[in-house]
């Protein structure tokens, strides 16, 4: 096992042969942690690698550094959620095109004691300037993430910058969803998270979901081919391959039947 | 909520039930660190021992630069790494980001200093004490570099279970060039970040206490052969 | 006369030989042959400078004036190929007692079955038979110093300089490395060793060389340096010496 480990690596690192051919056995996927951490991908993932052959390798981390990694042409594919930056992306030519795969939503979370009184809530934005209003101790990712970006969205409508209160009672913890959920937990503070890492998460403490199912709260993902024309060494047939099947009815489908706890995660709504 | 002591016992099953997913997270740590130290020994050692041995202009700088290196934030050494291997960067075409490759040359990168600086050190003061001996017993200089090795060779070895124990318990380098993936890249490090970020923290425990374990088994060899080489008069400063 | 003698085969002199350190002379040394048969003895209290000529006389420190010479010559690489030295603390390989000996006869070309034999005639010389396995580092302090003065002897040297080797020794451990120096002397090996005791030069030394200073201050016979000495110098070092 040793000896195939050290062959491996000799040719990897190009002693024995050439670059690595491109015969396009896996692909890279440039995602987010809501679809990693929700389990979403080791679901659905089996079945697109058994039909084709082909192996997916996920990059889960935030939003913001994905469509980074992927303008570097460091992935074949991107699948995250912010429709406005996925747009820009394709925009600047370092995608092919968009396409819309699913949403979840997103879900405020806080504590069972619920100082803002939010609780039953169907209104993201009241509910904000209530928490604002006691300020009692809110968690943001402060990441730039998809979800970051989203709850900045909504506190924007409130007209309150939050960022002035930033290491007072609002805390941005430049971290991932899980990691922000452990802080959160960890000091009984409001937070937002997509329902999916939520009904993943183990070590919830006293957190409970306060304020859900507004529209404003959905959450949608899309998924993007690198562009091989930028990147001549992006595996665009395989790639092209993953995207087809995942907006095509097999992997809608392995979509709409994850749940976790019975509850379904997210909405296939490819077109 | 789950209590604490409950993850902790879910933790201790996973370690002795030998849960398969566990323990090939851990051979890849231990494959992926072990390949880095080696390679870390080719480089370091023969560049600490000319920085010992040698004369030569600007030598203070390096050795002065080399020290300052060892001190240097993974996370840094990770994007330099990401920056060189990505395709936008100037080894892309090698395809190497996202493999075990990758991360053996992030952690070669952070143990080398390490590994040429205590080299440098106890070679030095091995050679300063030797030195009047071997040139009387007619050993010139560029022979002697063998001589000094195989003599520091406790205090060597020490030097590299000391890069060893940086390379395995590091996480900020090799989750930016690994990407984490399941199955590929994804070593005890990761694992535990990415479980705790999941709150699902037994398994991060029991590889936590796997870490813990190869670093205390690896400070006792450490220990061990400090003792022996501080006997023979060799001590890292 | 002393010129006849220099030209003498296993000679050693020095000329005009000077090093000075921020302006002050370490050793100031006119002329100087060491030419008798038996042990030459370097005697004088500390900072006299004796450590530092016989590092100047074995090739280890280049003046920064003057010449060493052996037979006639400027001292060359076959020379200090042809000399051993043992230094006050003994800097052992750390490796085993065999090791250590066997480092040097490697280097000189033995064969394998050739260097066995000579190593075990080597700890035999020494009284360090049985030790061959143990680690050099672990010897005792007059054991240590056998070993280094066996590894000296094992480049078959024409000369062996030892640097006060039994100044951090007890009495029965000093006798034994006296009693390996006379007979390396006897079997015509030129000692040229540094000593502060006077009892050591006394019971060891043929001639002897008094220094102060960084000066020689008297070179002869043994006897007569020691019982008669002509200088101030050395009448004041023996009185001192005989007292402590």
């Amino acid at each position: 096992m040793i000896r195939n480990f050290v062959r491996v690596n000799l040719v990897a690192l190009g002693l024995l042969v050439g670059p690595a051919t491109a015969e396009e056995s896996f692909i890279v996927v440039q995602s987010t942690t809501s679809t990693q951490n929700s389990g979403l991908l080791d679901y659905i993932l089996p079945g697109f690698e058994a039909e084709t052959g082909i192996d997916v390798r996920v990059v889960a981390v935030g939003t913001g550094q994905a469509i980074r990694n992927a303008v570097n042409g460091d992935g074949d594919v991107l699948l995250v959620h912010s429709k406005q930056a996925e747009d820009q992306f394709v925009a600047d030519g370092w995608g092919v095109e968009r396409f819309d795969v699913m949403y979840n939503d997103f879900v405020l979370v806080g504590p069972k004691s619920d100082p803002a009184k939010v609780k039953g809530s169907t209104d993201i934005v009241a509910a904000l300037t209530a928490v604002w209003d006691t300020q009692t101790p809110f968690a943001s990712r402060g990441d730039d993430s998809g979800t970051h970006k989203a709850e900045m969205q909504h506190w924007q409508a409130t007209g309150i910058d939050p960022t002035n209160a930033s290491g007072e009672w609002y805390r941005e913890t430049g971290s991932g969803m899980g990691a922000t959920l452990n802080v959160a937990s960890g000091m009984d503070a409001y937070v937002m998270t997509d329902r999916a890492t939520w009904l993943s998460f183990g070590n919830r403490g006293n957190l409970e979901v306060l304020v859900e199912r507004d529209p404003r709260l959905f959450n949608q993902y899309g998924v993007i081919l690198v562009s091989p024309e930028k990147h001549p060494g992006v595996r665009s047939a395989a790639g092209q391959r993953f995207i087809d099947w995942l907006t095509g009815p097999d992997g809608q489908t392995a979509i709409e039947s994850y749940k976790l706890d019975g509850q379904q995660l997210f909405f296939p709504n490819a077109k | 909520m789950q209590s604490f002591a409950s993850e902790f016992n879910q933790a201790i099953t996973l370690i002795f039930l030998g849960d398969s997913e566990l323990w090939a997270i851990v051979l890849l740590s231990l494959q992926v660190s072990i390949f880095a130290v080696l390679i870390s020994a080719l480089i370091g050692m023969p560049v600490g021992a000319a920085l010992a041995v040698a004369r030569f202009p600007g030598r203070r700088v390096l050795i002065v630069l080399m020290n300052a290196l060892m001190g240097f934030p993974p996370v840094v050494v990770g994007l330099l790494v990401y920056l060189t291997l990505s395709r936008s960067g100037p080894l892309g075409v090698l395809e190497l980001l996202y493999t075990p490759t990758a991360m053996i040359i992030a952690q070669v990168v952070l143990v080398t200093p390490i590994v040429a600086a205590l080299t440098r050190q106890v070679v030095e003061m091995l050679a300063e004490e030797y030195s009047e001996q071997l040139r009387s017993l007619g050993v010139s200089r560029l022979a002697s570099v063998p001589v000094l090795l195989w003599d520091a060779r406790i205090a060597l070895v020490t030097a590299l279970l000391a890069g060893f124990g940086r390379a395995i318990a590091e996480v900020g380098a090799v989750i930016i060039v690994g990407g984490n993936i399941n199955h590929v890249t994804r070593v005890m490090t990761t694992t535990i970040a990415l479980e705790t970020s999941k709150g699902n923290l037994a398994l991060a425990l029991a590889l936590g206490a796997i870490l813990i374990g190869i670093a205390v088994a690896v400070n006792a060899m450490v220990s061990a052969l400090s003792l022996r080489a501080e006997e023979e008069g060799l001590r890292h400063a | 006369m002393r010129d006849l003698i220099s030209e003498m085969a296993g000679c050693l002199s020095v000329d005009e030989l000077q090093i000075t350190r921020k302006g002050q002379a370490l050793l100031n040394v006119p002329h100087l042959s060491l030419d008798g048969p038996g042990p030459t003895l370097i005697l004088g209290p500390n900072g006299a400078g004796k450590s530092l000529l016989l590092r100047c006389l074995h090739g280890l420190i280049v003046p920064e004036r003057g010449q060493v010479r052996q037979d006639g010559a400027l001292l060359n690489a076959d020379h200090k190929a042809r000399q051993g030295m043992v230094f006050q603390q003994p800097v052992l390989l750390r490796r085993s007692v065999a090791a250590n000996l066997d480092f040097v006869l490697k280097r000189q070309g033995l064969t394998r079955t050739g260097r066995k034999s000579r190593i075990e005639e080597l700890l035999a010389e020494g009284g360090l038979e049985g030790k061959a396995r143990q680690s050099a580092r672990s010897l005792s302090g007059g054991e240590a110093q056998r070993l280094a003065i066996l590894r000296a002897l094992a480049l078959n040297p024409e000369t062996l300089f030892l640097d006060e080797p039994t100044s951090a020794l007890d009495p029965s451990a000093t006798q034994m490395i006296e009693r390996m120096v006379q007979r390396a002397s006897a079997r015509g090996v030129r000692i040229v060793m540094v000593t502060h005791d006077i009892g050591q030069a006394r019971r060891l030394a043929t001639d002897v060389v008094m220094m102060q200073g960084g000066h020689v201050v008297e070179h002869g016979v043994a006897q007569q340096v020691l019982d008669t000495p002509k200088s101030l110098a050395s009448r004041r070092y023996l009185a001192g010496g005989l007292v402590t």
